[in-house]
């Protein structure tokens, strides 16, 4: 866990980079600062392992206030991952790999172990690779070295900068991949700089957006992406990215939000009779805490309509079916097309029944969207 | 056949004055390595760029001195002897190994100062296991160009009384011995080639390593 407490960054000649910067970064989550070139994004990174020392205020790392901590200490227990990956040329890919467990003394045959676990996990063999020199190894192999080697001492915390941005954009997207594979079983604190918005998207926990020396706006790239907090964030998402996620409404917003409903222990008559007066062919079975049981249709009650003793209860049907109110419409139409569903209730995680998306919904929907732009 | 005769008669006397120019000429590098390659180093990470510039102008001057006119020089300041010749010897010597330290560490890409920085290294151990090794093929290099030339200028030394193989040399050329003037020139020769030759397989002792040499072959 990592937090920023009112950190200005001054340097020498005047020029304030950072302005009373406050954050706080999860463990186990990937947080990406992004920005425009001089945001002051690598500054506030490289302030975490002490490459650079704020003028005011403080970084703590678990609590503890890193100034009190000596900088060589502080950076062999921090992965530093960079830009222009900066493997040593003159060491084999093992000894590279190996740099800070030797640093940290450990014994020689846990750091032959660890090399190879690691290694192996970004599935270069280690009989080819260990004893090869960086020279030997494509852009995309050498970049991988740079970021097992930044696990090698198992830090918790591991700091990117820029990692990929030097690679093709084949190697790039394999190595984006890599890594959230790799976060998924070793959940380390990462810190993670780039400039590219859809790098950012694609492995943030959460996205810290800066410009000059000031976070605009921090939360999940869903956050972000939905509800951009001015101008500048939106400009620089882009507008393509926000046409998308704008374009797509949730069900919530498609629904109808007063579906026709009846309690299970209702006789069939009386279901009839909320048809007729309704105006529908099915309802909504729900609890009276209004959590969702199933449904029943006209057809079933006219079929067992002589029985007296039946209950809407007795003859309702489950659903396979259900949404949650942000599921997007795209995935609620395929979902009901791919099942010939003529709706589909949207229901909150405790089972509540807020709405209804059926056909009829969708294209009034639609409606309104089309026949409102043709105003414009 | 007195060219080759000329050796079995005068080997002791050629043993000594060789014995006598390597003392003189690795006296002279040793203190020019002692010398220039901490100040080549320290001129690369001061933040004083005015160090810099006169660091190489007062050791450029030095160069531009002709030989015989330092040697003379020195002769009303440090009388004569071995001591004055290896003092012009060590000035001669500053330029070539200072320049190349200097751009040997200019050399190393910062990318990998930063991350040796990054992952924690502490000074001393920056210096000693990332920069110095990096460093070695240029620093190499000019030592064994600055070693070539110190032995040839060494034949010089005898005009303020050093000895050497110079010596044997100005001897022979004063009494028209061609053999012997053949003789000693011939050993100086020598003994710069297999110097040189040993100083190649000590750079590839310590640089059992692709890259680097490839970026010194391209320098």
């Amino acid at each position: 866990m990592i937090k920023f407490e009112n950190v200005y960054k001054q340097y020498d000649n005047g020029h304030t980079v950072l302005k009373n910067l406050n954050l706080h970064c999860k463990e186990g989550e990937i947080t990406v600062f992004i920005g425009p070139s001089g945001c002051g994004k690598t500054t506030t990174m490289k302030l975490i392992n002490r490459l650079i020392e704020p003028t005011k205020g403080k970084v703590l790392v678990n609590d503890v206030d890193i100034s009190t901590i000596s900088p060589v200490k502080l950076r062999r227990s921090i992965g530093y991952v960079i830009q222009h990956v900066g493997l040593f040329p003159h060491m084999t890919i093992a000894d590279n790999v190996a740099v800070v467990p030797r640093l940290l003394e450990w014994e020689e045959d846990r750091i032959q172990k660890q090399v190879k676990n690691l290694l192996d996990m970004v599935n270069l063999k280690a009989d080819t690779y260990a004893d090869r020199y960086p020279s030997e190894l494509s852009g995309g192999q050498q970049q991988r070295i740079g970021v097992i080697r930044a696990f090698a001492a198992e830090q918790s915390i591991i700091l990117m900068d820029e990692p990929f941005s030097a690679l093709d954009p084949i190697s790039r997207e394999q190595l984006q991949d890599e890594l959230i594979r790799l976060q998924k079983d070793i959940k380390k604190t990462i810190i993670f700089v780039t400039h590219d918005m859809d790098e950012a998207i694609r492995i943030a926990d959460k996205i810290v957006l800066m410009r000059s020396g000031k976070i605009l706006q921090e939360g999940t790239p869903e956050e972000i992406l939905r509800r951009p907090a001015n101008d500048f964030v939106k400009n620089f998402i882009g507008k393509k990215r926000l046409a998308q996620f704008e374009a797509i409404p949730e069900s919530e917003e498609v629904m109808t939000r007063k579906p026709v409903t009846i309690l299970p222990s209702r006789g069939l008559a009386e279901s009839i009779k909320i048809m007729e007066r309704k105006q529908v062919d099915s309802l909504m079975v729900v609890d009276t805490k209004d959590r969702l049981q199933g449904y029943i249709t006209i057809y079933d009650v006219l079929q067992q309509f002589k029985d007296e003793t039946k209950r809407v209860g007795d003859i309702m049907h489950t659903f396979e079916h259900v949404i949650a109110p942000d599921t997007l419409l795209n995935q609620t139409i395929e979902l009901m097309d791919e099942h010939k569903l003529p709706y589909v209730p949207v229901v909150k995680d405790d089972q509540t029944l807020v709405g209804l998306v059926t056909r009829g919904t969708i294209v009034g929907h639609l409606s309104d969207i089309y026949s409102g732009n043709e105003g414009l | 056949m007195d060219y080759i005769n000329i050796f079995a008669t005068r080997w002791k006397d050629l043993g000594s004055a060789m014995l006598e120019h390597i003392i003189i000429s690795g006296a002279a590098l040793l203190l020019g390595i002692i010398i220039a390659v901490p100040l080549g180093i320290y001129l690369v990470k001061t933040r004083y760029t005015w160090l810099r510039s006169v660091a190489f102008t007062i050791t450029n001057i030095f160069q531009t001195i002709p030989s015989l006119a330092l040697l003379a020089i020195l002769i009303p300041l440090i009388g004569i002897g071995k001591f004055p010749a290896i003092v012009a010897l060590f000035l001669y010597s500053l330029l070539p190994i200072l320049r190349n330290t200097y751009s040997g560490f200019k050399s190393i890409d910062p990318s990998v100062i930063e991350a040796a920085r990054g992952m924690g290294y502490d000074g001393r151990q920056r210096l000693f296991r990332i920069e110095l090794p990096l460093a070695i093929p240029y620093l190499m290099s000019g030592i064994r160009l600055t070693t070539i030339y110190v032995i040839s200028w060494a034949t010089l030394a005898t005009l303020i009384g050093a000895g050497g193989l110079g010596e044997l040399i100005y001897g022979g050329l004063s009494v028209y011995d061609k053999p012997l003037i053949f003789a000693s020139s011939i050993t100086t020769m020598l003994l710069a080639i297999v110097i040189d030759l040993l100083l190649a397989s000590l750079e590839r002792l310590l640089t059992r390593q692709t890259t680097s040499r490839e970026q010194s072959a391209s320098s």
